[in-house]
């Protein structure tokens, strides 16, 4: 009989080896998965996590990887923050929509202006408040009536996606796109694009800003006081209360930050890789980015990592349907293992596994 | 032995990509789809081009193509990828590639793109469309003949001109076989999701519609007309005969084959230049799937009739006088629709309710 037996502390050797040992379980299952759909799984494992950052054509990859995790690690920075206390912004989707709007509408009201010192900083400026907006409605709701921020963020996305659709039919539609719904697109509007800072890296300011966002939540978490306020909320919440940590002010930061976070992803997104705002501009970062926040373990580095990894399985995904005829559907179910590995190992974190029959008390 | 097998299926990796029977490399046709192959609409007929092609070609080509891509960055990450991959052309199948293809298409100026349904294009991007707007007349005919309660619903996907066509032109020819008739739209900002389909359907049928038009590519509003009993609905983009005879009683069928084995042909030949083709019933881009019998045999005939018509060019599906919605005048007694004004359409013709969302 196998039984479980809770630690007295969570293991610190299994905190850092579930993320690998899951992967290495994602890498096994899904193989086996590839092979029972009748591809080799060497070269499907292979095409997935090799090929994209050592292949033939990896210098084309490399850069797509940070222009797909760039917006990952942004968002799941920002989430990691409160859900380390126990605040849980599940509308980041949302958030990165209306930051994108904003930041897009800031822009495109200064068409055809050429004036990039002053148009761009002011759409990154526009794209921050507008996430920060957005969280803002959950966290005043919570905070003044004590309502549910799991529901009320992940409502208002399904609510901002209307507004998305509105805004790609109506206010920010292009004059010039007979008819068709769609802005203007922001890369070919020199002052208002976010463009790659060296040509062909997929380096642009998106990624620059999740670079700093590591930084600085690492700095906040390790050294900082409300650091120390957001890991003892998740701890112990009372002990909290009685350390002098005011709740209404936590949450609001949380949610703030994280929003700021996913509605600056929203703008670089807008202005750079995707360029315009359409009806189907979001593509569930502010989902994934949840993954990638506790794939990461919650920790700054941990999400970098993660996000590259998330990225990885995303583009070499895409390079296995369209080398290896893989289906679409088979990619989503292997990037879902490694969620369900990751929180099944995580019960060795917390738990320890014993064999035979529970010895006489 | 890990290794072994590891290096065995690189080399055979390699190997598959290297040259067909006669000598000459294959020529490599990529397809990028919008949603599954099994959505059993619109993605599906063009997988079944896809098939057309191979079938055809046999070994002087190679296939491949990536689904459910999303339309944006990630459209353009796909198609740099089988540009990369050695793509001859690459064909873009959903309207949102639009800006993605151009883009892609600047940077490999060797490689031929076809975009479906857009409007822009470049010397290595093509344009290709079918008018669906014909089939939709046919489907308008029907529908005017069969409802009961004198109420039509249509599932509109995306506000763009290629949906008016399609809701303007099914109205007009069931006001023309039913002067009763009524016809409300919902949009469902989706071309494909099988749940809002569905809600939609059943929001129409709650409303006492009895028959469904949809412009969405899956099969949930037949299921949902199946289920209520009574209902009647129309494949699209797809045959969608596993609902006939009833609720499904005929189709339109986008027939993509023709043109996708014509357009990777003349890549092989050399003589492929960048044009822009948007084909109806006469040249067979636009089927009208079998009628069932579940349609009375006179409205069959008609229905026929119509379509032979407009294939002849004897009918054409926009013809005055028509007012827009407004009640301005939009085609003098005698005038006929120009495809600029097709392209473009952005308005209800005079008798529909509700607005077009804006």
């Amino acid at each position: 009989m196998i039984r479980l037996e809770k630690r007295a502390a969570p293991s610190r050797i299994w905190a850092y080896l579930t993320p690998v040992v899951a992967v290495l379980a994602t890498m096994v299952a899904g193989g086996a998965l590839f092979a029972l759909l009748g591809t080799d799984p060497w070269q499907a494992i292979r095409t997935i996590f090799w090929d994209p950052i050592f292949g033939e054509f990896a210098f084309y990859y490399r850069g797509q990887l940070l222009v797909k995790a760039g917006p990952l690690i942004l968002i799941a920075v920002g989430l990691a923050l409160g859900f380390k206390a126990g605040i849980w912004n599940i509308g980041a989707e949302g958030q990165y929509i209306i930051g994108a709007i904003c930041g897009a509408a800031v822009g495109l009201a200064f068409y055809p202006m050429e004036a990039r010192w002053l148009i761009f900083p002011l759409m990154v400026i526009a794209g921050a408040i507008g996430g920060f907006l957005w969280a803002m409605i959950p966290g005043i709701l919570r905070t003044r009536f004590n309502t549910n921020e799991i529901l009320v963020s992940l409502l208002l996305v399904y609510v901002a996606e209307q507004i998305l659709a509105w805004m790609a039919l109506g206010p920010l539609r292009n004059p010039e796109g007979a008819g068709f719904p769609g802005s203007r697109n922001l890369r070919n509007y020199e002052s208002a694009a976010n463009t790659e800072l060296f040509a062909g890296t997929g380096m642009h300011w998106g990624v620059v800003a999740a670079l700093i966002a590591v930084i600085f939540a690492y700095i906040l978490l390790s050294r900082h006081l409300t650091g120390f306020h957001i890991r003892l909320t998740g701890e112990s919440p009372r002990a909290a209360r009685f350390a002098g940590v005011n709740p209404t002010r936590l949450v609001l930061f949380c949610l703030g930050v994280s929003g700021a976070l996913a509605g600056l992803a929203g703008l670089f997104e807008v202005a750079g890789p995707s360029g315009q705002i359409s009806i189907d501009f979001n593509v569930g970062y502010g989902f994934t980015a949840i993954i990638v926040a506790f794939l990461g373990r919650l920790h700054p580095v941990g999400i970098l990592l993660a996000g590259l990894l998330m990225a990885l399985t995303y583009i070499g995904g895409e390079a296995a349907q369209a080398t290896l005829g893989l289906p679409a559907a088979a990619i989503q179910a292997f990037q879902g293992m490694l969620l369900f590995f990751l929180l099944g190992f995580d019960v060795l974190t917390n738990f320890r596994v014993r064999f035979g029959a529970r010895a006489a008390a | 032995m890990k290794k072994r097998t590891f290096l065995a299926a690189a080399l055979a990796a390699t190997m598959a990509t290297g040259v067909a029977a006669d000598g000459h490399e294959p020529t490599k046709v990529g397809f990028i789809y919008v949603g599954p192959i099994g959505d059993g609409g619109w993605t599906y007929e063009h997988h079944q081009g896809l098939l057309a092609v191979q079938e055809e070609f046999g070994d002087k080509v190679e296939t491949m193509y990536q689904e459910s891509v999303p339309e944006g960055a990630d459209a353009e990450r796909a198609m740099t990828q089988m540009a990369l991959q050695g793509a001859d052309i690459i064909f873009t199948t959903s309207f949102g590639y639009m800006d993605p293809t151009i883009n892609v298409a600047e940077k490999f100026p060797d490689v031929k793109f076809e975009h479906a349904t857009g409007y822009k294009r470049a010397d290595n991007v093509s344009t290709y469309s079918a008018r669906f707007y014909e089939g939709r007349a046919v489907q308008g005919h029907i529908a005017g003949k069969m409802t009961q309660s004198n109420k039509i619903g249509y599932i509109a996907s995306f506000p763009i001109p290629e949906v008016i066509r399609g809701i303007n032109a099914s109205y007009l020819w069931a006001k023309k076989a039913n002067p009763d008739v009524e016809m409300s739209v919902i949009w469902v900002y989706t071309w494909f999701d099988p749940a809002k389909e569905a809600d939609a359907a059943k929001a129409l049928i709650e409303n006492g519609v009895d028959v469904v038009l949809q412009h969405t590519d899956s099969t949930a509003p037949q299921a949902a007309a199946a289920e209520a009993g009574g209902v009647v609905t129309f494949g699209q983009a797809s045959d969608m005969s596993e609902y006939a005879p009833f609720p499904r009683v005929s189709s339109i069928i986008d027939n993509w084959a023709p043109y996708y084995i014509d357009r990777v042909r003349a890549v092989m030949d050399g003589t492929w230049e960048s044009k822009d083709t948007w084909d109806g019933i006469a040249p067979g881009m636009v089927e009208i799937g079998e009628i069932t019998d579940a349609v009375p045999a006179d409205v069959k005939a008609e229905a026929l009739a119509l379509r032979d018509a407009i294939a002849s060019g004897e009918t054409h599906v926009f013809t005055g006088p028509l007012n827009k919605q407004d009640g301005s005048v939009w085609l003098a007694d005698g005038e006929t629709a120009d495809d600029g004004a097709l392209a473009g359409m952005d308005f209800y013709i005079e008798g529909l309710t509700g607005d077009i969302p804006n």
